[in-house]
């Protein structure tokens, strides 16, 4: 489904990527794992075409779409939810959901869109409540569910979820993650980005580990848990962020 | 006149007077929420839209005298053509000028707007002279009398269009998708480009749209001041006192600043001096400035950066 082969992304001068490659088969939850900085975040934005990589390729389906631009990538079928939420604060939770199908309302699919909506609203009942609504105005958990209810509503053939953990309470981690397995029940595919490594391996199929932008360890979810190098690199997760934080 | 009625005169004329500058500062905001630049061309765009529906309306020389155009359009055909045509102009300043320094930070891309002023001030006095010109009343008759004060006809006309158009950009902003999508760009590039919005384009048509709205502003005043090709930079400034005053970044706040701005100028050109008017608001443009301008320029520099404009 997605292929990502040896990509390297820069900022700037920065490179924060080493020929990364990944892959995503259709159907299936995959994990990528790592600490603060590790480079989960432009490996996402890579694929969706916000930071295009600056060298190897990036395949979807086996058809490259490395070097074309985010909004052509939504088209395609990658929908990202981006870390923080990201959701459009100043508008209504319906309006959020109306501009997740932006390219298929361009398209005159406007039936389909409103169904979704009905879908995604069955999916998450908190948002159809609070539908109108200013999206800012939204708990954290909403806000989630509507970021991701929105990255749904493009139809995505892979789903790109950022760190959809983050800030919340483990009980609510636990509901967003049982969203994700219920997805990919009915048939999408999911590249997810946690920090929460052991939660987000819990509900995968593989998993990748990423440490100073290379990949360095791959594997099946379950044996990654009990993997003994997987515990060096939650170690080695927490000294980093010991680090982070002195500075 | 008694003071009551010259104070209710003084409002009305700055009612009048603030609708223009708020149609302008709209034309300002439009621009700045999207791709965030501050554009200092914006005043050109009233100056243009103006001359252009003069050129179709009635007998005109240009260049020198050297090319006759000698229409004879309506006033309303005139008036739409104004429209478009600086419309189609907004979204070639905005391909010529802004796209190609798409890398450039938000501060070369005010200066570049300025330059941009400068070449359009220029052009337009190659194409219609220095001479002044206007187009007639839309509709004739006597003034109407309210109270002791008094208000023309092309008065009610330059309140009645910036309320119809106030009313049609909100329906435009909130309940069509392109608006929707205008405003989510100007809340989040990132996350609007993720959506499959194509924040370019949108900054091209915030550019067409926010000109539009500005020619408006210079055709329903022509017919009650005189157009000359250099006012483009008054009208500029008065349009960002009015859009600053009014937060930069919310259409109602552009309004409330025109309207404020416009009430304020009349004020104090009938009770102090007219020579004064124009000093008032500058001054008030100092005050705003002085308090805020910094965070303004930083927070939407990183939004346009996001946006990848």
């Amino acid at each position: 489904m997605l292929e990502i082969k040896a990509i390297s992304t820069f900022y700037g001068h920065i490179q924060a990527l080493k020929e990364v490659s990944l892959e995503v088969q259709g159907g299936e939850i995959v994990s990528l794992v790592g600490a603060n900085g590790a480079g989960k975040t432009t490996l996402l934005n890579s694929v969706s075409g916000i930071v295009p990589p600056r060298r190897g390729e990036i395949l979807l389906n086996g058809q490259a779409i490395t070097h074309l631009p985010a909004e052509k990538i939504v088209g395609m079928g990658i929908s990202q939810v981006p870390e923080r939420r990201q959701v459009f604060g100043e508008l209504s939770v319906r309006d959020n959901l109306v501009l997740g199908g932006y390219l298929r309302l361009r398209r005159g699919k406007k039936t389909a869109v409103t169904q979704d909506i009905e879908r995604v609203c069955e999916m998450f009942p908190i948002l159809k409540e609070r539908q109108n609504q200013l999206a800012g105005t939204l708990s954290g958990g909403e806000q989630q569910m509507l970021a991701i209810g929105r990255g749904l509503m493009a139809q995505p053939k892979v789903l790109l979820l950022d760190e959809p953990s983050l800030g919340l309470a483990p009980l609510l981690v636990r509901e967003i993650l049982d969203v994700l397995v219920n997805l990919r029940e009915m048939g999408t595919t999911i590249l997810l980005v946690e920090q929460n490594a052991r939660a987000a391996l819990e509900i995968s199929d593989r998993g990748y580990v990423l440490e100073t932008g290379s990949v360095v360890l791959s594997g099946k979810a379950q044996e990654l848990i009990t993997n003994e190098d997987v515990q060096k690199a939650y170690l080695g997760r927490v000294n980093h962020k010991r680090l982070e934080t002195r500075d | 006149m008694s003071l009551q009625d010259q104070l209710l005169q003084f409002l009305l004329s700055g009612i009048t007077l603030g609708s223009i500058y708020a149609l302008i500062a709209l034309g300002f905001v439009t621009i700045y929420n999207v791709t965030g630049i501050i554009n200092f061309a914006q005043g050109e765009f009233a100056v243009y839209g103006a001359f252009m529906a003069i050129t179709v309306f009635q007998e005109s020389r240009l260049l020198s005298g050297n090319v006759a155009v000698n229409l004879g359009w309506s006033l309303p055909a005139s008036a739409l053509f104004g429209v478009v045509i600086t419309a189609l102009l907004g979204l070639l300043l905005y391909r010529l000028a802004i796209q190609t320094a798409r890398h450039a930070s938000a501060l070369s891309m005010i200066i570049i707007t300025i330059g941009a002023a400068f070449v359009l001030r220029g052009a337009a006095l190659l194409v219609w002279g220095t001479d002044p010109s206007r187009l007639p009343v839309f509709t004739k008759g006597s003034p109407f009398k309210i109270a002791g004060a008094i208000l023309t006809r092309q008065s009610v006309w330059v309140v009645g269009v910036t309320a119809v158009l106030l009313v049609l950009l909100y329906l435009f902003f909130n309940h069509t998708l392109t608006g929707k999508a205008l405003r989510a760009c100007s809340i989040n590039p990132g996350a609007a480009r993720l959506m499959g919005i194509n924040t370019k384009r949108m900054a091209l048509l915030a550019f067409g749209l926010s000109a539009a709205v500005t020619a408006v502003a210079g055709i329903v005043i022509v017919p009650s001041t005189f157009m000359t090709y250099d006012r483009g930079l008054t009208l500029s400034l008065k349009g960002f006192v009015a859009a600053i005053v009014g937060g930069m970044s919310s259409p109602v706040g552009a309004v409330v600043g025109g309207l404020l701005l416009g009430v304020l100028e009349a004020f104090s050109a009938g009770l102090l001096s007219s020579g004064y008017k124009d000093a008032i608001s500058f001054i008030v443009l100092f005050i705003v400035l002085a308090a805020r301008i910094g965070g303004l320029l930083r927070g939407r520099a990183i939004v346009a950066e996001q946006a990848g404009l």
